[in-house]
């Protein structure tokens, strides 16, 4: 690495050929363990996350089956009273915790820096730092569910039965300190997002040409941090009622039951849009370019986002609507429910409007936006019914709410979320995944999902309650519980074959040019899959559609040096170039904070002491990450 | 003194009655849960149009043949924004609509009859409310109600959480540990509707069911008498030393039978336990067998509860049995 | 080496865990029957404790789930009106971790099902054996030294003393209850 007090080699200097070897050798990732462990480059980083968020899918999946096969008919015996409270807190977390909303963010680690036109992620170390925090969360959750200590009181974990007293042993500790680890994970992401959208845009990149991916993404980071911080007091809290002995959530002591409740909802509630919004971008980002026209109304689409994002934090009491408190404070909550439904009707009429005017290409990603469409209406429109403070009083905690939730969960993000791997699969591979079976994948999904929890809507109503292991024969619940289990087979079948065509593609995919869509945004303007250094120069764009306004070549930008990390820092409107950012090299302190911290977690979960003594091996590693590194950090 | 022959009718009757909505929103038989069903079927009608509307558009959009893209989007911008101010009005619609049947819900009405359900894991604890003390009692799992007059339940918990919920009766309320929660309904039409227990409590939340017996004001007021009584003397050697081991063994740590020795509150009142039409909070029916089958191994049959196998010989397990299930 | 030590933990842990965190609702008869064969010595305090007890690796003293019920048996059958919430009332202090008929869980056992003089009743016809194991366990965690994972936590309750997970709770202290002959 070369003193940079010296001008250095910048890319203005060289021919292409010359530049782009000389920044794959800066911008590389080392072979090996050490690389694997080192590396901070984004894409590799994001490929990472999403391939464990799409294993914990799987794990979660197969919890699902098992509770189906329980449910299949009445007074069955295939899991116990005791197991059967495990597998339904599993199945919700680690949907929820470990794979929602990491494989959202994690598509975002990928996507945003390639489409805002820069050479790597804000805060690089601190996304490797994420990643390995996420990985010990998950494997430590599901360790404890291996030795018969997974968490046993639901998802959101409502005390006082998750409290000291009625949670005996540890295992609503685990849950507890799960959030911990997944919540640090998502807020350290959350915060790259945000500065490397608002500061690390290409120039040009005025916020009105920012694509709507980017946006989604932009608001879901925000949502991120405003309100992570609220699960995680209140995780704290619940690991001080039970280890230590206070007395948040004890009313004889003045604490207060319903405040779990408030606080968790408080997060609970965003919660479901931090992963729902960014699903919303993808499904922009894919009708966009299959109807090979930009998404009606940019305007109004942006809008709709964030009053999505800003109503979302007004509505955590319809979940509460039956617990007592005043009704007129419940209206309220009613009111602001029903008109998130608004700022969703726009989106979805948006998208209509620009199908109806495009020339569609029916390839596989369409099919999902179609899907997600009829899907995440049903479940929208079944989210106002409960949104209805007497309505939910009938169906709520019943499997009525069990099947809205999941239109507007796997409708919503799942469908939109395995049309975008398909969409850019090519991109992160290099290969085309297979059409053909593409297709099989979307009519199994589709199919299977509609079969399997449809009838959980008239199960609901006919009164059968959430979270029960079993029920008895004279329900007559045993018909709707049996077609819905055999139906959660073709479901399963879907997601089979869609993990086949994964493996396949990657093995003996066609080869994938640069743009294989014709799509319009910067991340297809580089190759597949883009080099550690995404472009060679940085390009400027002059529209909202850079590669359709510009076909022919792209305008760049020049004055990075090559001989070390840097990208370019720009204006937070109009992205006008301000300064050159040394961005970090490799380095294997992320690995060992995260190693640090785990420990420290972890053992928290059994002795208060833990945190004194466990801070000492990650104030060490705190002090190797921050070591200054000699070289001066931005050059005007 | 209940029918003794409803042990065995009532199986007949609940397959009936299961055809017609046996624990069911859709089948109402109080004032409050008729408003709700019409309430779901006017938002599930609106909320069917919206979905079918924009499936169809979309179909149409997905099928139409395309003239060429033209960057004025003028005409759909007025269709759309069309489209935003009808679902501004169509939520708006449903929002009133939600707002004046939550009114339409609660009552305040001076001659409720007053009931105190208090949820434990996992059975109901009723006790019926009176202003006179020698006129209030406690029974378990199974409520009676005359027809016509308005019921006001008070709600709470002993431990977690729980949840009162009779879908044929009206919506559910939590019963929330710290907090004092109402729920008041007004029955419409004799007959037995099942509830359970809504919110997760735990390991044997599946298995907290109650019963609301709605029964015209006449043989409301003999089963109150009934209720009120001490518990029946019993008749013959085996009851008699049925009793003697009640009292003797761990059953009276726990359980309370008013005329006895007996007085335990850790678990249900089984003063009356034989008039009930279940036992276990809805597990099993009330009959003989059930009471034996249940008292030599409860854990087989509710995993977790806090019932715990009391050691008894078959002699001896016969004579608790044949005592409790004389106890009308 | 980092990894090592994780693994040697994490196997620490795992040990330990499955003895803590498993659920046992229903002990077969014959078991539950034999956990009442505890063989004090002659002066009724300590002995030796049911075989099936040891076998099955002491789980009243080391599961989360017995030590919780014990703790709830507690309230229920209102230990707490002689003996507090653990600080002593008309029955002495198990707070104070000095046992007047020893420290061993089966002296324990004899005195809630067999009862003491001086007013300890016998519970052994009111309760079932597995509960009086259950109640051993919790009682002895009142007292403990040293905290124990599985120990359960605080009531939702008001204030009275330290969790039992938060041992000691108190250090024992010498106090004129310390007899000089074996009480009779």
């Amino acid at each position: 690495m070369s003193d940079s007090r010296q001008p250095g080699v910048s890319d203005a200097q060289l021919e292409r050929p010359e530049l782009e070897s000389h920044l794959a050798a800066t911008w590389r990732t080392p072979g090996g363990l050490w690389g694997v462990l080192s590396t901070v480059d984004h894409k590799i980083i994001g490929r990472r996350y999403i391939v464990t968020a799409f294993v914990f899918l799987a794990l979660g999946g197969v919890l699902a089956l098992l509770m189906r096969l329980q449910l299949a008919g009445s007074e069955r015996r295939v899991l116990s009273a005791d197991w059967y409270n495990q597998v339904f807190t599993m199945h919700g977390a680690n949907m929820m915790f470990l794979f929602a909303v990491p494989v959202m963010e994690a598509m975002a680690i990928y996507l945003v820096p390639l489409m805002v036109g820069t050479r790597n992620i804000a805060f690089p170390r601190l996304n490797a730092f994420s990643y390995w925090l996420y990985l010990a969360g998950g494997i430590m959750l599901w360790t404890a569910f291996a030795l018969n200590m997974a968490p046993d009181v639901g998802w959101f974990a409502y005390v006082p039965l998750s409290g000291p007293q009625f949670g005996a042993g540890k295992r609503a500790d685990i849950w507890a300190q799960m959030i911990t680890f997944t919540e640090i994970a998502a807020l350290a992401v959350a915060i790259e997002i945000v500065v490397t959208v608002l500061k690390q845009r290409a120039p040009g990149m005025t916020l009105q040409r920012i694509p709507l991916f980017v946006w989604s993404m932009l608001v879901t980071a925000f949502l991120v941090i405003l309100a992570m911080p609220t699960i995680m007091i209140a995780s704290t809290c619940l690991i001080l009622d039970r280890l230590v002995g206070t007395h948040f959530f004890n009313p004889s002591e003045g604490g207060d039951v319903l405040l779990w409740q408030h606080l968790f909802w408080f997060f609970g509630h965003p919660e479901v849009y931090i992963i729902f919004l960014p699903a919303v971008g993808m499904v922009s980002s894919l009708v966009a370019t299959f109807a090979g026209r930009p998404v009606f109304g940019y305007l109004a689409m942006v809008l709709a986002l964030i009053s999505t994002g800003v109503l979302a934090f007004g509505l955590w009491v319809h979940h509460m609507f039956v617990v007592g408190l005043p009704r007129v404070g419940e209206s309220f909550f009613t009111i602001s429910s029903m008109s998130i439904a608004i700022p969703a009707g726009v989106q979805i009429f948006c998208w209509l409007a620009t199908l109806w005017d495009g020339r569609l290409r029916f390839r596989v990603p369409l099919l999902f936006v179609i899907a997600f469409i009829i899907t995440f209406v049903m479940g929208g429109l079944t989210g106002v019914m409960v949104a209805s403070v007497p309505l939910d009083t009938q169906v709520h905690d019943t499997y009525f709410v069990v099947a809205h939730f999941h239109y507007v969960l796997i409708g919503g993000a799942v469908f939109p979320l395995i049309g975008a791997i398909y969409y850019w699969f090519p991109k992160m591979s290099g290969r085309l995944m297979s059409e053909r079976i593409g297709r099989w994948v979307v009519g199994l999904l589709f199919v299977g999902f509609n079969l399997t929890f449809f009838p959980m809507h008239v199960l609901g109503l006919l009164g059968m309650p959430r979270r029960i292991y079993t029920y008895s024969p004279e329900m007559h619940w045993d018909a709707l519980n049996l077609f819905s289990s055999v139906s959660a087979t073709i479901l399963a079948a879907g997601f089979l074959l869609f993990f086949i065509d994964v493996i396949r593609s990657l093995r003996r995919g066609p080869q994938a040019p640069e743009n294989p869509w014709g799509a319009s945004t910067l991340e297809w303007a580089t190759t597949s899959p883009p080099p550690g250094y995404n472009f060679p120069r940085v390009p400027v764009v002059g529209s909202a559609q850079p590669l359709w306004d510009e076909p022919e070549s792209l305008a760049v930008a020049c004055g990075l040096r090559v001989d070390r990390r840097e990208l370019l820092i720009t204006s937070v409107v109009s992205a006008q170039p301000q300064a050159r950012e040394a961005s970090p090299r490799n380095s294997i302190w992320p690995f060992f904070a995260a190693l640090a911290s785990t420990l420290m977690l972890i053992a928290s979960i059994f002795t208060p002491w833990a945190m004194v003594w466990g801070s000492v091996p990650v104030l060490i590693t705190l002090i190797g990450w921050f070591w200054p590194k000699g070289d001066p950090e931005d050059e005007g | 003194m209940a029918n003794r022959t409803l042990p065995l009718t009532l199986p007949i009757a609940l397959l009936c009655s299961g055809c017609t909505g046996w624990q069911s929103v859709l089948d109402p038989h109080a004032i409050q849960a008729s408003r709700l069903e019409q309430l779901i079927w006017l938002f599930v009608a609106v909320c069917g149009v919206v979905w079918v509307t924009v499936t169809v558009v979309l179909v149409m959009a997905l099928l139409r043949r395309k003239t060429p893209y033209s960057h004025t989007d003028t005409r759909m911008t007025r269709i759309v924004r069309a489209a935003v101010i009808a679902t501004v009005v169509i939520i708006t619609g449903l929002a009133i609509v939600s707002f004046y049947a939550t009114r339409g819900l609660s009552s305040s009405d001076a001659t409720a009859l007053e009931i105190r359900v208090r949820g434990y894991q996992w059975w109901w604890e009723v006790t019926y409310l009176d202003a006179r003390a020698d006129q209030v009692f406690i029974t378990a799992n199974e409520i009676h109600v005359p027809v016509g007059r308005t019921v006001s339940l008070q709600l709470a918990a002993a431990d977690v959480i729980h949840s009162f919920w009779v879908p044929n009766l009206t919506g559910k309320q939590d019963l929330i540990p710290g907090r004092d929660n109402t729920l008041s309904f007004t029955p419409r039409e004799i007959g037995v509707y099942r509830g359970q227990c809504a919110e997760f409590c735990g390991l044997q939340h599946a298995h907290m069911a109650l019963l609301v017996v709605v029964e015209s004001a006449g043989a409301f007021e003999h089963w109150r008498q009934g209720q009120l009584a001490p518990a029946a003397t019993p008749r013959g050697g085996e009851q008699e030393t049925g009793k003697h081991l009640f009292e003797s063994k761990a059953c009276a740590s726990c359980h309370n039978i008013q005329g006895g020795t007996a007085s335990g509150t850790v678990g249900p009142d089984l003063t009356h336990v034989a008039s009930r039409r279940y036992i276990a909070s809805g597990l099993l029916e009330t009959n003989r067998g059930s009471i034996a089958a249940w008292v030599a191994d409860p854990q087989t049959l509710k995993p977790g509860n806090n019932m715990p196998r009391v050691a008894l010989d078959a002699s001896e397990l016969n004579a608790l049995s044949a005592y409790l299930a004389a106890l009308q | 080496m980092m990894r090592g030590v994780g693994t040697l933990v994490l196997s620490l842990f795992l040990v330990e865990g499955c003895a803590r965190e498993s659920r046992n609702f229903r002990l077969d008869p014959p078991i539950a029957a034999s956990l009442d064969a505890v063989a004090p010595m002659p002066n009724r305090i300590g002995g030796a404790a049911p075989e099936t007890d040891t076998v099955l690796g002491q789980p009243y003293l080391t599961n989360a789930y017995n030590l919780n019920q014990g703790k709830q048996l507690y309230t229920w059958f209102n230990c707490q009106g002689c003996h507090a919430d653990g600080g002593g009332a008309t029955g002495p202090a198990f707070l104070s971790g000095w046992w007047r008929y020893g420290p061993q869980a089966v002296s324990v056992f004899i005195s809630i099902r067999d009862g003491r003089p001086e007013g300890m009743p016998a519970f052994g016809n009111r309760l079932t054996t597995e509960q009086i194991w259950q109640l051993t366990g919790y009682v002895r965690t009142i007292g403990a030294y040293s905290a124990q994972t599985a120990a359960p936590s605080r009531n939702d309750a008001m204030q009275s003393r330290p969790s039992e997970n938060r041992a000691p709770a108190t250090v024992a202290t010498p106090s004129d209850e310390w007899p000089t002959a074996p009480s009779r």
